[in-house]
């Protein structure tokens, strides 16, 4: 099958952009978009190739995806447009500056500072959750669809809020009171509930539970 | 402040940060691409350790018998005895880092892997690698806000500059820019296993482009045991990669199977009994490819009808749904077909028992190092290993710490990076270095390399990749005798006089092989 690859391109931060189309023939029904762009000379990101390292995201035909999860048969009429991520800055063709997202878990203090205590913790569930927390990627999808984030801005969209949830684990839960603050100053309080994020997550993370989880503990203030 | 270079940031860059920030001295932790990236990510299975938490009197001295069996005696038995005895508390500290081990009762419950006869490896469903690399990130955070770890995340090492025998710094590009740093100092290479030079054909990531390594190779390091490249079992070609079938499905229970003339054959448990489906990698692949030469079988299924649904809720979800995704197959209804596929590097910067090469100042940890695995890794050990050595290297190379200068610069505007997919060397590694090797293969392929190398202008990466690819087949050549995951026709068996490891460096242009005791280390 014949596929043509429309590219959104810009060879360097500084240059115009354009469009670029390539042929592309394909003989495998599951290959993926990610596997067609290593055969072109065109800069984007990738490393696992299975979806679960975050890099090669993407606006495949006009929807945030993971190119490594997008299969080309997917596109209609044979059709692949494919551009950079609109809400980070193109560094050139697909690749975008991600590192708010990095900076942003910085200015949430986002570390434990005292044991988990899993070990002793009988409570599965919640190591559950923890679990869940952890297997965010960094894509960056979940702020790419958000109608509230913009860079530079207070609210940090949902990239946050697994990781902070992972917090709860920690033995000495007063080193929450500081997280909780920042937590209603960047995500509490800009949210609008679309929840946008929890449809797109390729990790399927539920940030809607993990932020109601969230805000019993960091608004109510209720203990768990 | 006092400062060490590390290049990579999977589990081996990020534990010699931590190492390295609790003994406040900094580091500036230089990464190609962010750590959620790092291969470190994609381990599933889990990481040894006696916790002796199952009931079966499991013991450090089992651990360390099972990895000297595993890698058929020629790992150093000194540093695997370090490295089992380590092992607990490793796990206890990811654990304390929240890292949300399996647990019962309050005990962390431990599963079978591959080469060990007792429940040894701790693991969090078929993500393991993720929630460790989530919890080491967390805490490197951490040191981030506090000044004593700085990140470099889209950079690439261009130039290592060794004179007398020392390294005096290490030049690296941004990939986003043509600026270029170069640092003053001790260095650590935590670079990751060689895929990019037998892509697309691994199940690792194509970030580990093995440009580190050939720039290392290059500039004098010596590197150890190449010829000893793993394949793992049960792999799948899907887009683009090989994707692993973690062994923690045979763990489960599941149960390799073929058809010899026509009929169901559980080949691995008819031969070995007492293993089974669990024999390590290097034996249970060999049995494939024999099978393959020998029958004209070429097709491979993992049963796991036995495994249970619970099982596959509590276990093995995330493995589930990637088959499914995947291969449009569940594999709790039917049989997955496999294939061996190259899953890791014994072979790498060899070093000594505190990490460093060499070359003064250099050290190295993970998956880029020669250290733990010999002639076959079991599954569990490389974390272990990955995590262990981090510390070590961060706790000597912390000895070497200075002032670090640092002086920006350009390139010239020339992506290093390899383009990704197969490329020429590539293809001619995969068809020298298979699980059954003969020599006229490899001087073959060899002989191609050679053709290669002269193409390339000097001082290309192209060309000290070429270099590192003609040693991987020389050092192969070298080994005449069979031992773990090489196997050769003509020299079938074990050699007592190669119960060495093999080392290969550069010397007036040329690559050389030498062999080397154990024990011995400079
Ligand atoms: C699918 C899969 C499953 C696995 N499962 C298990 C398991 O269950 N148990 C187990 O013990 N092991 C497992 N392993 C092996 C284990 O994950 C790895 O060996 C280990 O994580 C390697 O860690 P590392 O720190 O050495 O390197 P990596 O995590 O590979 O990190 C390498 C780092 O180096 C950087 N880098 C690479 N080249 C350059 C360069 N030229 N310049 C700058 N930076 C560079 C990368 O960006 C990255 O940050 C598995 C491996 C795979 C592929
Ligand atoms: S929450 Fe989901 S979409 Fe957002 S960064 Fe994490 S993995 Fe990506
Ligand atoms: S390459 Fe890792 S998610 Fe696509």
């Amino acid at each position: 099958m014949k596929y043509t690859l429309r590219i959104y391109r810009k060879k360097r931060s500084s240059d115009e952009r354009y469009w670029q189309d390539f042929i592309y023939e394909s003989t495998d029904e599951n290959e993926t978009v990610a596997n067609a762009l290593t055969k072109i000379d065109v800069k984007w990101e990738c490393s696992c190739m299975q979806e679960k390292c975050g890099a090669c995201a993407m606006i495949i035909n006009n929807t945030p995806s993971l190119a490594c999860g997008y299969k080309l048969s997917r596109c209609k009429n044979g059709i692949c447009k494919l551009e950079p991520l609109r809400k980070f800055p193109v560094v050139c063709d697909l690749i975008v500056d991600r590192s708010i997202l990095h900076e942003n878990l910085k200015t949430m203090k986002i570390w434990l500072r005292q044991d988990a205590d899993f070990e002793k913790d009988k409570d599965s569930l919640y190591r559950e959750l923890a679990y869940e927390s952890s297997e965010c990627i960094q894509c960056g999808l979940c702020l790419e669809v958000c109608p509230n984030f913009y860079l530079g801005g207070d609210f940090f969209g949902a990239s946050t809020v697994p990781l902070t949830l992972r917090l709860l684990s920690e033995s000495d839960r007063e080193n929450f009171i500081e997280n909780a603050k920042l937590y209603v100053k960047h995500e509490f309080e800009g949210c609008g509930k679309s929840f946008a994020c929890k449809a797109i997550c390729p990790r399927h993370i539920d940030t809607e539970r993990m932020m109601v989880k969230l805000n019993r503990v960091a608004v109510w203030k209720r203990r768990k | 402040m006092k400062s060490v270079n590390i290049i990579g940031a999977g589990i081996s860059g990020l534990c010699a940060a931590i190492e390295l920030a609790r003994k406040n001295i900094a580091s500036n932790l230089i990464s190609s691409m962010p750590s959620e990236r790092a291969q470190s990510v994609l381990a599933e299975g889990g990481i040894n350790a006696v916790l002796d938490t199952m009931g079966e009197h499991d013991s450090l001295e089992e651990h360390f018998s099972d990895t000297m069996k595993g890698g058929v005696y020629l790992e150093d038995p000194v540093a695997v005895r370090d490295l089992v005895s380590s092992a607990p508390d490793i796990v206890h500290t990811l654990s304390s880092l929240g890292v949300p081990f399996h647990t019962q009762d309050g005990k962390i419950i431990q599963r079978n892997f591959g080469g060990q006869k007792k429940k040894r490896t701790a693991y969090a469903k078929s993500s393991t690698g993720k929630m460790i690399m989530t919890a080491l990130i967390d805490q490197v955070r951490m040191y981030e806000s506090e000044g004593l770890v700085r990140r470099y995340p889209h950079h690439v090492l261009s130039r290592l500059d060794v004179r007398n025998g020392a390294l005096i710094s290490v030049t690296v590009n941004d990939l986003w820019s043509s600026k270029s740093i170069c640092f003053s100092g001790p260095c650590i290479l935590c670079t990751g296993g060689l895929n990019g030079l037998f892509s697309p054909n691994t199940t690792g990531t194509v970030l580990n482009t093995g440009n580190a390594a050939a720039i290392a190779f290059s500039s004098g390091v010596i590197f150890s045991n190449l010829e000893f490249i793993q394949f793992h079992p049960t792999t799948v070609e899907i887009s683009g990669k090989r994707m692993l079938i973690s062994e923690a499905a045979r763990g489960e229970g599941a149960r390799l199977f073929t058809y010899i003339d026509g009929k169901k054959s559980y080949f691995m448990e008819e031969k070995y009994p007492e293993l089974g489906n669990l024999m390590p990698r290097d034996v249970i692949s060999r049995e494939m490819a024999l099978l393959e030469r020998e029958k004209h079988i070429s097709k491979f299924y993992l049963d796991t009808s036995v495994i249970k649904e619970h099982v596959w809720d509590e276990k093995l979800s995330d493995m589930r749904k990637e088959i499914i995704s995947h291969l449009n197959l569940d594999p709790a209804k039917n049989p997955i077909p496999v294939s061996p596929g190259i899953h890791y590097f014994m072979g790498g910067l060899r070093v000594d028992n505190n990490h460093e090469t060499n070359i003064k100042g250099l050290f190295a940890a993970g998956e880029a190092a020669c250290k733990y695995h010999g002639a076959n890794r079991l599954g569990g050990n490389s974390m272990l290993g990955a995590f262990y050595g981090g510390m070590v290297a961060g706790r000597n190379a912390a000895k070497q710490a200075s002032n670090v200068k640092i002086k920006e610069g350009t390139y010239e505007d020339e992506c290093l990076e390899n383009s990704l997919g197969s490329d020429e060397l590539s293809k001619i590694l995969f068809s020298g270095l298979k699980i059954i090797r003969d020599e006229e293969t490899m001087l073959r392929c060899l002989g191609k390399i050679d053709d290669l190398i002269t193409s390339y202008t000097p001082d290309s990466i192209d060309r000290k990749r070429a270099l590192l690819g003609y040693a991987f087949l020389e050092s192969a050549l070298s080994r005449k005798e069979s031992r773990g995951s090489h196997y050769r026709l003509d020299y079938p068996h074990p050699h007592d006089d190669f119960r060495k490891r093999s080392c290969a460096f550069i010397e007036k242009g040329k690559v050389k092989i030498t062999f080397e005791d154990l024990e011995v280390h400079t």
